[in-house]
């Protein structure tokens, strides 16, 4: 065993041993006039979680919604801590389940509406309340 | 005038409130969370608490009474409780500069001076559960004194008296919070301290608090209990980090306090053979390797332990450790892994079935700091080595945790694991398990 380590050791500093690294491989003339320019890469998860604490991603699997754009498949990011407005598209619990719908105020009640024809719009009971988990803030679809 | 406060916030029920934000139809529910290899009661909701399960017990003893009351059944699920715990603690950080995580469902806000900011501090301990429980879905306590071990007991009384949160902000009000604390509910006051202190009179926290420092030096262990009844007085210790013990559970203390990174399971079944446990005990010292590495820390002393059954009958003790020490401290995977297979080879008995195994590594300094041995030949590891830690960690974290590792080491599923019949997803850190919305 003692063996084994030491073998993998060496074998491994081998491996490891630094190798310079160049932003570009001019072996004469002038270095690349973007190395100063140099920025990070843009990461898309810092659109996605700009509230890192509170938003959660999940994967889709209705089509409830395609009509908005969210389909079977999709990710979607759901910031818990945003407030929901009429109009906003919500992760609610329903009979103890997490759907994702439009959230609608209308002739002084609450629905849930589907952006799909075929599932009707679903009025809130007021005397049972909303529980709202969180606002869908962005979908990520891949064609 | 600056003043000075801490607050200790505490989640409630932590795993079980944890399992509840991806499964709301065990909200007001009882639910229950298990111990690793689904071997004991970890967590539970209020309403399991109110049917009389209690903490620890051995689900194999109380499962049929479990199904009898229809109480929800989970596997510990450590991905998921880590990531929520991450995100309570990112929450907390925006209320108080000085945030000192205790463990993975509490930690101490430091709220010095904070007076400044926020004059009344009870409504700023409301403003912050309310904006946890909004980012995470986690219900919390707050408890908030002018000590650490004050800020504790607050919590503890809020939550007995359902009252979120509590604030001490009196000579008076310290005083009624002693009285109502029975003095082995003490923070750092174990069982046998309790127990001792019980003989001489001594039932609560207010009647140690009335004793002269003297008498609190003479019993129970001098500058310790010193500092710990300074601090019942609202005298805050800074050296003053009483750490709990924590079974079967990965456990960090971190901050000042932080003196040991461990890593213990128990075993799907019992193992005998050495090559077993030594293929277990490097996959647990690489785990704590990378938590070292992920503090900045390296360890001098590695602990190896063996368990055998606990719930035997028996003369022998259930569990044996092994002590290896480092000459010079160090994070590197392969020489911790060496030490702890040295400190196994010394423990294992032939013919002996153990249940669990567990390296702790202990001895902390922070890395690249540490004194060279005037009377060893040895030097530091070179950079290059370093370099591959470094580079091993990237590989692990990039592409999974079993993407490189010793040959001594586990891969993924090793035969020696446990038991988690009833483990959710883990919801939030795998693709593969992502949460499903419908």
């Amino acid at each position: 065993m003692d063996a084994l380590l030491s073998d993998f050791f060496s074998a491994a500093q081998l491996v490891a041993r630094p190798l310079p690294q160049f932003g570009c491989l001019l072996p004469a003339g002038f270095p690349s006039p973007a190395d100063d320019h140099a920025d990070a890469p843009l990461d898309l998860t810092r659109l996605l979680f700009r509230h890192s604490a509170s938003t959660f991603l999940a994967r889709v699997s209705g089509d409830s919604m395609v009509g908005a754009g969210i389909h079977p498949g999709d990710l979607v990011a759901v910031d818990r801590a945003r407030r929901p407005a009429d109009g906003s598209i919500v992760v609610a619990v329903v009979e103890g389940e997490h759907t994702i719908k439009r959230l609608r105020q209308r002739e002084g009640r609450t629905w849930l509406e589907a952006e799909n024809s075929r599932y009707p719009p679903l009025p809130v009971p007021a005397e049972v309340g909303l529980v709202v988990w969180g606002v869908v803030t962005h979908v990520v679809h891949e064609f | 005038m600056t003043l000075t406060m801490y607050a200790l916030v505490d989640c409630n029920n932590f795993y079980v409130s944890c399992e509840r934000v991806f499964a709301p139809q065990w909200q007001g529910r009882p639910v229950v969370v298990l111990s690793n290899n689904d071997g004991c009661l970890i967590s539970r909701s209020d309403e399991a608490k109110v049917l009389g399960f209690k903490m620890g017990e051995p689900y194999h003893q109380v499962r049929p009474l479990l199904e009898l009351s229809q109480v929800k059944v989970f596997s510990s699920n450590y991905a998921l409780y880590g990531d929520m715990s991450r995100r309570v603690v990112q929450v907390l950080s925006e209320f108080a500069a000085g945030v000192e995580v205790y463990s993975i469902d509490e930690a101490f806000l430091d709220f010095r001076g904070m007076n400044w900011l926020a004059p009344d501090l009870q409504r700023y301990g409301e403003q912050l559960r309310e904006r946890v429980w909004r980012a995470t879905g986690i219900p919390t306590c707050v408890g908030i004194a002018p000590t650490k071990t004050l800020a504790k007991l607050a919590n503890r009384l809020a939550r007995k008296q359902l009252n979120p949160v509590k604030m001490l902000n009196s000579k008076a009000e310290c005083q009624a919070a002693l009285a109502q604390t029975l003095v082995g509910d003490v923070w750092g006051i174990g069982r046998r301290y309790a127990r001792k202190l019980r003989e001489q009179g001594i039932m609560t926290a207010a009647d140690l608090a009335a004793q002269p420092e003297s008498w609190v030096r003479r019993y129970l262990g001098g500058v310790v209990g010193g500092r710990l009844w300074r601090e019942l007085h609202g005298q805050p210790c800074l050296e003053w980090n009483p750490s709990e013990h924590e079974d079967d559970d990965e456990h960090l203390t971190p901050g000042i306090g932080r003196h040991s990174v461990t890593h213990t399971r128990s075993f799907g079944c019992p193992q005998q053979e050495l090559a077993a446990l030594s293929e277990a005990v490097a996959t647990f010292a690489a785990r704590t390797a990378e938590k070292l590495r992920r503090h900045g820390l390296a360890a001098h002393l590695v602990t190896v332990l063996l368990g055998t059954d606990r719930y035997a009958p028996g003369i022998e003790p259930a569990t044996r450790t092994a002590v290896v020490h480092l000459p010079i401290a160090t994070h590197d995977t392969p020489l911790l892994t060496q030490a702890a297979l040295r400190g196994l080879r010394q423990l294992h008995r032939p013919g002996v079935a153990y249940h669990r195994a567990g390296v702790l590594l202990s001895g902390l300094e922070t890395a690249g700091q540490g004194q060279l041995d005037l009377f060893t030949s040895l030097a530091p590891l070179p950079p290059a080595r370093l370099q591959l830690m470094t580079v091993l960690d990237r590989l692990n974290n990039q592409f999974g945790r079993h993407t490189v590792r010793l040959a001594a080491a586990a891969g993924p599923n090793p035969g020696w694991a446990g038991r988690r019949a009833y483990q959710s997803p883990a919801y939030t850190t795998d693709w593969e398990n992502l949460w499903q919305l419908k």
